[in-house]
This record gives structure tokens, sequence and C-alpha cells, in this order.
């Protein structure tokens, strides 16, 4: 708790301190990588706490974005109305692909929420009135938001809240049964409990919260495109939970500061013996991405933040 | 062409529990080293010939180093594991060769041929029917009627049974994967004349046959050309009619948008109507 | 308080369950015994709610449950233990309990209150906790448990959502001699308020406890009696006892 409450703070004095830095850009980013955070930290509900390998999760994201944009290019620029339209659509969109798909299990379940997202990209693709493959500009962010140093304390609040929303959820009732689904399906059933409606219900929240990361990143880039729905965007995110730590409070967070930062660093930075090694390395920046993944799904799969907190893992 | 590649997912997966996401960028490397041998040799038979050994090798290289620790760990870490390759493998090939490379169809192949009066069809898509059929004949008669296929459906019907009578587990999963790999390079090679080849090829067949074998049943490969047939068509005729069929219910300007996005989602809908009666497909290898 | 008509099932060319009526009195332990192979498992599967029968129909307390969902069954007062150990191998002994204290009272559909606020859940799991004889175990991780202490979770398990009628299935499956005396005594001081459908193997423990027991041979029932006559019975001991109870 007192580690929570720290990076809170932390995290609150920041874009003071990158304002007088370095300017505007580092509060932007810091935004950006904030509303990554929240989606991470949805789809750590859903497959770190639940269990559920969801390979479609940037269909949610996506599918608030949209929504959020739609409503921004319709004239409709409140906040207030655009975003929670994007929860509830998120909601909605995950509520129906959740009843199919979790009918399925195991390696079922992942292909067939990979091949939902994928059916959600061609159908946005296919959008002309909206922008099509070429992606629909925004004339402005949602309720004049403009102000970077304003938008990034609207997002640090609403980030607070999913980890907030999330530390309840998993030490409620509901919490309890979701671990215990991931960790005996059977038996939980045999004690008397519908899995698949607390599966369900799991599924929906982490959508509708990963819809409101949709929203805030069409905001923030003022810019929404059907690539936040490709599947490579799901394995963004996965990548994101796992590295930062699977099932824990903030492995969302982490995950997304890490790998954002990262990126960053790769592009922005070039190191120099490294270029003579592998001329132009920073276009393949995905292949270190690749094996630093691969290495920690080999030898440290509790992520980083199981690295700090020793061998305790995700429990109600 | 997609039974090429679902077969071989499907056969891995079956057999060995793992969730291949590099299946597709093996597809990939078959193609791009075809079109390196067919630059070398100048013949498109003995590239194409060339590429399958060779993507076979680098397949089981790459099972007997990476993936063999991954069989025993859960799905999610497969998923997790085999997705990074896919970043490393595209990257590289991007180094290795750049980000696409040219395989031009043979020209003895690229005219239409008279099928029957009237009908005429491009040669080179009756090529990669008949090999199909060829290979899905020779993969049927290979898995139903040698001792090796039954070995590998004991392995796919329950592994643990087939371990403990003694199958060596090791070299007959890694002959399998090298199988699927070969199958990919097939596909790749004979599908490179007709689609791009670049990087991420891979990836938009693989949600492909992973759909197909999902529809068919995992493990099954009567599943896998059943589920191929079926996506083929489906998709065939949902692109060709459908437009056509909003046209004459719908005003034009809805029809001219429905049209062809419900036409590239009318797969999924079909896997989603299947997996809803069928949560494991239509011939599950395991019961 | 149960009863099975004609029950049947089939696995491809195999059949499983071969017209099977059989009828539990309310309050009795009643034991299912059989060789290997007899389909005892499968049998439970399909009054428990994991496996649905081809054909036959299954009444608790008269209401025909045989297209009832195994959670739904739960709910009205069947429950079961496992054969192989299906516990919350990651949650502590009091967690796994408490689970299932949680499942039957009250929705677990509540997102913001914690549990851990929650004592009643807690105090009637250590009571249960204590009736299993697992105190001393409360705080490890199930998974750290002992065989026998395990299988006696498996039961409290089952116990812990205070059914009218519970399927053990094994529960003395994998135990030594002292381990299993000590299952006997537990099933022994559990019984009372509770009608059990026992399937063991062991045959001391199963003449011991059983009022009644029903033999299972190649899917059907070939006799359901008391203990002493099932002893005597002739054909129960050529199919399946053996020359071991003539000694």
């Amino acid at each position: 708790m007192k580690k929570s409450i720290a990076l809170a703070v932390l995290l609150s004095i920041l874009p003071l301190a990158l304002q007088a830095a370095d300017g505007l850009f580092y509060v932007s980013f810091a935004s950006r990588v904030m509303i990554y955070a929240i989606a991470a930290t949805s789809l750590n509900l859903a497959l770190g706490y639940g269990g559920m390998i969801s390979f479609g999760h940037a269909a949610f994201v996506g599918t608030g974005a949209y929504v959020a944009g739609i409503c921004i290019a319709e004239g409709v620029t409140s906040a207030w109305i655009g975003w929670p339209a994007a929860i509830a659509v998120s909601a909605l969109a995950s509520l129906v692909i959740g009843a199919v798909c979790l009918r399925t299990r195991g390696v079922y379940f992942i292909m067939i929420t990979l091949a939902f997202a994928q059916m959600m990209y061609y159908l946005v693709n296919s959008m002309k009135a909206y922008g099509g493959d070429e992606g629909l500009s925004l004339p402005q962010r949602a309720s004049d938001l403009g102000n970077e140093v304003a938008f990034y304390y609207v997002v640090l609040l609403l980030l607070l809240g999913t980890v907030y929303l999330l530390k309840r959820l998993s030490e409620s009732r509901f919490g309890r049964v979701i671990v215990a689904i991931r960790e005996n399906e059977a038996r939980v059933e045999a004690l008397g409990l519908p899995v698949f409606r607390y599966q369900l219900a799991c599924f929906v929240i982490a959508g509708a919260v990963a819809g409101l990361a949709g929203a805030l990143l069409a905001s923030h880039g003022k810019y929404v495109n059907p690539n936040v729905l490709h599947w490579a965007q799901s394995g963004t995110l996965m990548i994101m939970v796992i590295l930062g730590g699977v099932g824990r409070l903030w492995g969302g967070v982490i995950g997304a500061a890490v790998l954002l930062g990262l990126e960053h660093l790769i592009a922005e930075h070039p190191v120099a013996w490294l270029d003579a090694l592998v001329p132009n390395y920073q276009q393949h920046a995905n292949l270190g991405v690749g094996a630093v993944l691969l290495a920690i799904v080999l030898f440290a799969p509790q992520g980083i933040a199981g690295l700090f907190a020793g061998k305790r893992h995700a429990q109600a | 062409m997609l039974f090429l590649l679902a077969a071989g997912l499907t056969l891995v997966f079956g057999i060995m529990d793992m969730i291949n996401l590099a299946h597709g960028s093996l597809y990939m490397l078959g193609a791009f080293l075809a079109s390196t041998f067919v630059a070398l040799t100048g013949s498109f038979t003995a590239g194409v010939l060339l590429a399958i050994p060779a993507t076979a090798l680098l397949g089981m290289l790459l099972e007997v180093s990476v993936l063999r620790t991954l069989y025993q760990r859960d799905h999610l870490s497969q998923v997790l594991a085999t997705f990074a390759l896919i970043l490393i493998l595209n990257e590289a090939v991007r180094l290795v060769w750049g980000s696409d490379a040219a395989l031009p169809m043979p020209a003895a192949l690229s005219g239409p041929v008279q099928l029957f009066p009237g009908l005429r069809y491009p040669a080179y898509r009756l090529l990669i029917i008949a090999v199909g059929l060829v290979i899905a004949l020779g993969l049927y008669l290979l898995v139903a009627k040698t001792r090796i296929g039954m070995l590998v459906r004991a392995g796919a019907a329950n592994r643990e049974m087939a371990l403990a009578m003694g199958v060596n587990i090791r070299l007959l999963f890694t002959l399998v994967f090298g199988v699927g790999a070969a199958l990919c390079a097939v596909a790749g090679a004979l599908l490179g004349p007709l689609f791009a080849v670049q990087v991420g090829m891979g990836e938009n067949i693989l949600i492909l046959a992973f759909v197909v074998i999902v529809i068919g049943g995992i493990g099954s490969i009567r599943g896998a050309l059943v589920g191929a047939i079926l996506v083929g068509m489906v998709d065939t005729i949902g692109r060709a009619f459908l437009p056509i069929f909003f046209g004459l219910v719908f005003q034009p300007r809805v029809a001219s948008a429905a049209g062809p996005a419900i036409a590239s989602v009318a797969i999924y809908l079909l896997m989603a109507v299947i997996l809803y009666f069928r949560p494991t497909g239509l011939f599950p290898a395991r019961g | 308080m149960l009863r099975l008509e004609s029950i049947r099932k089939r696995f491809g060319g195999v059949v499983a369950t071969d017209s099977v009526s059989l009828e539990v009195r309310p309050g009795e332990l009643h034991a299912l015994i059989g060789p290997n192979g007899a389909g005892k498992t499968t049998l439970i599967g399909q009054i428990s709610g994991t496996l649905t029968p081809d054909a036959g129909e299954i009444f608790f307390e008269e209401t025909n449950i045989t297209g009832m969902t195994q959670h739904a069954r739960v709910a009205v007062g069947l429950a079961r233990s496992y054969q192989i150990t299906s516990i919350f191998r990651r949650f502590s002994v009091l967690d796994n309990l408490a689970l299932a204290v949680q499942a039957r009272s009250g929705s677990s559909f509540s997102f913001w209150r914690p549990v851990a606020e929650e004592t009643a859940l807690a105090d009637e799991a250590r009571s249960i906790l204590k009736d299993i004889g697992l105190e001393e175990r409360e705080a490890l991780p199930a998974g750290a448990l002992a065989h026998g202490e395990q299988r006696a979770l498996e039961v409290g398990l089952a116990l812990a959502t205070r059914p009218k009628l519970v399927l053990l299935d094994e529960p003395m499956a994998g135990m030594g001699p002292e381990e299993s005396q000590r299952m006997v005594a537990l099933i022994e001081r559990m019984r009372a308020g509770v009608t059990v459908l026992l399937v063991e193997h062991d045959m001391d423990a199963v003449f011991r406890l059983a009022d009644r027991i029903s033999v299972l041979v190649g899917g059907r029932i070939v006799a359901t009696d008391v203990p002493q006559k099932i002893r005597a019975n002739e054909e129960v001991r050529k199919a399946y006892l053996g020359d071991e109870a003539a000694a």
C-alpha cells in the first residue's frame, strides 16, 4: 500500500518536473504511457487475474477509440458524453464477443479472440465514412483538453482510478472467484458457482476499461486509425502485462512504462557500436523486443514486478 | 494452400499441444528462400524444391533450440514466446533480404488452360490445386496407413500413453515439426508468385490458418481439409456475392459500404457460428 | 433422496453405464463398489452433472435433475469430492474452505467490499477445518499439504457447501493404512446430518461405514443390499471379491 501511494505521489508531481526540464513533449509522452498503462491494466484483469488469454483485447481499445473519435468528428465534443459512450460500446462489444468466445477453452479461446479482433479490424477498415484504412483525424481533443498538463492530470486521475478499481476488485468476493477459476476452473463449478457468468463479467469489465483507454488515446493523438485494433497491438499489450508482472496490481503500469520507455530510448538515443554491428538497428528494434520477450518468457515468467516482490503470486 | 498451413499447424498443436504463432513465419521463410534459390538456379521448380528442405531444416533447428522448452509450459507462455519469435524472425528476414523479395511466376504456367470448352482457368492456380490435393492425399495415407502415421495419431490423442509405450517422443516431435515446416515452405513458395513476398505475409495467413483449424478441430488433418475448403468457399462466395446481395436489398450507399465489410468478416462469422455449436471444432482429434 | 432410473451412457463402442437404477435413502451411507473399469467414476459424473447420460433420468428429492448444470445441482444440495485431488493449490487451506463457504452464502457478484472483512466466512471455514482435523494447517498453501491431508481437504470442500447429499469419489485413494483410518474416522464424524454416496476400493472401510452396498460390474448393478448379505453373495464374490473374502 505504501509503495502504491508513493508511486501515485511521484506521478502527480512528474509533469511539473518534466515541464521544467524539457518542455511539454515529455508531458505528452507521459500521458501516452499512462493511457497504455490503463489499457494494459485492463488486460491484466482479464489475463493476469482471470487467466483468460485474450489475444483480441486491442479490439476493445480500438472500439473505444473509434466511438470517441466519431463523437468528436460529428461535433459532440464533450468528454462527458464521448468517453462514457466509448466505455458503453466497448462493454457491449466485449459482452457479445465474450459470450461467444467464453464457450471455448484453451487454445480455441485464444484463437477465437484473435479472430474477432481481426474481424473488428477489417470492419473498421472498411468504414469509408470514417477514414477507412487511412484513419480519421480529429479537429480537437475531447472537451478542449488541449493543454498538455491538464490532459496529463485527467489521464493520471483515470489511471489511479483504474488501479484502485483493480485493487478493490481483486480483494472482493468476485475477485476471489475469478482467481480461483484461474487456479482450478472445474472445482469452482463443482462448488456451485457458474464459471461462465463470472468470466464474462470479468471480460466485460476489462473490455469497458479498455474502451476508456481507447477514448483517451483518440483524444491524445487527435487521430484514430484501424491499426489500433490490429492483433499486433493486442500482442503489444500482452507484452506489457507480462513484462510488468502478470496478475500484479501495478503490472500493467510498469509494463507500459518500460516498453514505451525503451522504445523511446532506442529511437532517440543511438548507440554507436550497435549501429556499427547492425546498420540502421533502430528500425529493427522489434528484434530486441522479441528477444527480451523470449528471454522473459523462458527465464523470468513473473515479469519485472515479480522480480521485486519475490515469489508471492497474485492471490485474492 | 490454406490447407497446407492448417495441416502443419494442426499437427503441431494436436501432437505437441503447442500453439505456434511463428508458423506463419516459416511460411514467409519458405517464400523468401524460394526466391533466393530460384534466382540462384534460374529454375522455378528447382528453387521451390530446394526451399522445402531448407525451410524444414530451419524449422527443426528452431524446434530443437527454442520450442522444445515450451512444450511443458502453459499456453500463455507459448503464445508470448512464439509471438516473440515472429518479431525476431520478421526483423531477421528484413535484415537478410530487405522488406520484400521477387518471386516471379514461371512463364510456362502463367497462361490460362482450357479445362472444358468455354471454361478457362489460370494454369498456375490449377497447379496449386493439384499440388494441394496430392499432398492432402499423401498426408492422409501417411497418417492413416503407415506406422509413423499411427504414432502421430496416438501422440495426438494421448501423449502420455504414447510416451509410456516407449515412442521416441523427441525425435517424433522434431520430425513432425519438420514436416509442418516443409508444408509451410510449399505453400509459401507456391503462393509467392501470386501474392507479394514480403515481411509480414505470414501473419495474415496465419490467422486464417488458425481459423481453419479451429473450425476443423485441432489435431485433425481431415478437419484441416474440410475447414480450409469451407473457409475458402465462404470467403470467395462472400466477396463475390454479398456486395451484390446487399445491393439488391439495401440502398446503394449502404450496400457499397457494408457489402465488402461483411464479406471480409464472413469467415469470422462462420467460425463464431461453428464454435457456438461445436466448441471444439467439427472433427476434434481428442474426444 | 437420490434416485437413478435406467441411466445409460456410452463412449464410442464402450457402454460405460448400462441401464443403472439406484436408490439412496435419506441419512444413509450408501457405498458403491466394483472392480476397476466398472464405470463408477462415469456414474458419479452423471450424478454430479459433469456428464450427461444418453438415456434415463435422475431424481434428487423428487426433482428431476437430469438436465441441470453442475452448479445448479450444488445449489439444490448435491456436492461431490474428486478421486484425483482437485483443490486450489496456491490458496491457503483456510481460503480453500472460505471460498466454498462463500459460494453458498450470498452472491459472489460483489465487487467492492474486501472479502477479508467478512469474518463470518473465515469463522465458518475454521469450524469446518476443525471438523476435518486440519486446524494446524490453516495458513499453509494447499499444495504443501501431505497427500492424506489434501484428501481430507478435498472432502472438506465438498462438505463446506452444506450439501444434503455428498458424493465421495474414492476419498481414500492413494492412502496408507494410518491415513485411511483417519479418513474413515472423518467420514464417520461427518455423516451425521448428511446423506453419503461413497465410491471406494478399500473394503475394510466400506464394510465398516456402509449401511447398504451396491455392486457395479461392467456398467451394471449386480446387487444392492446390506453389507453382510453382499459379503455372502456368490455372484458378487465371483465377479469381484475373488478368493479374498473367502479367507
